[in-house]
């Protein structure tokens, strides 16, 4: 527990701000690999606020494994940094052209699912918001993940689950996939947010 | 999260909501540590209304995707990329300053080779955005962006133009100090860390939901740069020198647990 004794050390979090597209959109591509690799996989949504409306000055950050489940400097994958950065549009829309992450251990080594950790900045944000993003078509490894398994029911796992869309994506390669994330700051699906310290 | 509210010892009393005049009740956190952050939901600044989550936040346990964290390389930025004052055709208006400083753990270790980023207002109170529509001029020659990387003792060095205050929306007569947006990443992913640096003496920090939404005074006072006369360059720019400890939060692989 805290004694409230001890100076703090640590710097204090603050908003980002309305304006964060001006020190960050320089790296905010939404690609963690160019458009039309192999294996090319969308995570497209929308991030909300209570009243449903458009976040429309939110900046995303993503954060994951590779394919293979490996993260720099042990990545084999040519160019990957596992981090992407992406700006909401003036509908709130974000999209991450990426590859799915391999199942990565988890604290005492056991499999988690495949997942992205998302962490959100805005205005109105006085510290970021994580996230994670799973996969509707990983039911198996969903089954079993440990973080999932310890939200307390299907009702909040399934704000995690990103859904497959059907049909191939317009114009895009023969087998890119999409998947729908939308991120709800508040409301009956308040989406799960986390502290990951 | 240290919400204490007076009591507690000298520096951490009570601190006087701006809008309501009332002291706010503390907010629950959602995972207590050592942490100093803001609560989500602080009523004194209007847009958390809509946007604080509702729900507690749950845990994440650490697992491999937070124990890792991006590796940034030369390759992210460009040397020029830390003087916001060469980017245009002439010299931006306004008092040339030198903000530098470590970024360290929370043990001291200092964070190498990785991202720092700021933005800022220009000299006028103006950021070069679409949707700043304050009444102040724009400057061509500032566009209010820089970045660097830490060096291998944590070291970082900006050169920049002091910025203006500049009023806002959130309540009657509101006016932000003067300040500088800073994003810096440490050694994993739970020790990103968005923050804004004030400027010492300011008086408008007393009035300014942003900087009292910390709510333990010692804590807010990290967010005050110290002038710097070391720093300083004679005949040229002011120095200020920014410190910033990033931290688990709670605990760290790479520090090990902290006392709860």
């Amino acid at each position: 527990m805290p004694t409230g004794t001890s100076p703090p050390t640590l710097t204090p979090s603050q908003t980002a701000g309305p304006f964060v597209s001006i020190g960050t959109e320089w790296d905010a591509t939404g690609q963690a690999v160019p458009d039309g690799t192999p294996g090319v996989v969308y995570v497209e949504g929308h991030v909300l606020d209570g009243l449903g409306q458009p976040v429309t000055d939110a900046m995303l950050e993503f954060w994951q494994a590779d394919p293979d489940g490996r993260f720099p400097p042990e990545s084999v994958f040519a160019s990957w940094t596992g981090f992407t950065r992406a700006l909401t549009g003036q509908d709130g829309s974000y999209r991450l052209v990426t590859l799915k992450p391999g199942p990565v251990p988890g604290p005492a080594g056991e499999a988690q699912a495949p997942h992205i950790d998302v962490s959100i900045f805005a205005r109105g944000l006085l510290q970021r918001l994580v996230t994670r993003i799973y996969f509707s078509d990983e039911e198996e490894l969903n089954s079993s993940d440990p973080v999932l398994a310890g939200l307390g029911g299907p009702s909040l796992v399934s704000r995690l689950v990103a859904i497959r869309q059907p049909g191939r994506q317009p114009g895009g390669p023969a087998r890119a996939s999409t998947f729908r994330f939308d991120i709800r700051l508040q409301g009956d699906q308040e989406t799960v947010f986390f502290a990951p310290w | 999260m240290n919400l204490t509210t007076g009591g507690a010892g000298p520096g951490t009393g009570p601190l006087t909501d701006p809008v309501t005049g009332l002291v706010p009740a503390p907010v629950p956190g959602p995972v207590e540590g050592t942490a100093p952050d803001p609560p989500y939901d602080y009523p004194g600044y209007r847009s958390t209304r809509l946007r604080a989550p509702k729900r507690p936040l749950l845990p994440l346990p650490q697992g491999e995707t937070e124990r890792r964290g991006p590796l940034f390389g030369e390759s992210s930025v460009d040397p020029a990329d830390s003087d916001l004052t060469i980017g245009g055709t002439g010299a931006p208006i306004g008092e040339r300053i030198i903000v530098s400083g470590r970024v360290t753990g929370s043990t001291g270790r200092p964070v190498r080779r990785q991202l720092v980023e700021i933005w800022q207002a220009n000299a006028a109170g103006r950021y070069r955005h679409g949707t700043d529509n304050h009444d102040a001029p724009l400057d061509p020659n500032f566009t209010g962006a820089g970045r660097c990387l830490t060096d291998d003792d944590g070291r970082y060095r900006f050169v920049s133009i002091r910025p203006g205050e500049y009023p806002w929306a959130n309540h009657q007569n509101a006016w932000r100090p003067a300040h500088i947006h800073f994003s810096v990443f440490g050694t994993n992913f739970a020790e990103r860390l968005v923050t804004q640096m004030y400027f010492p003496g300011d008086p408008l920090l007393a009035l300014d939901p942003m900087f009292q939404s910390v709510r333990d005074r010692r804590a807010a006072e990290l967010l005050v740069a110290r002038f710097d006369l070391a720093g300083t360059v004679e005949h040229w720019a002011l120095g200020y020198v920014f410190d910033i400890v990033v931290g688990g939060r709670g605990q760290t692989p790479a520090d090990g647990p902290t006392a709860l």
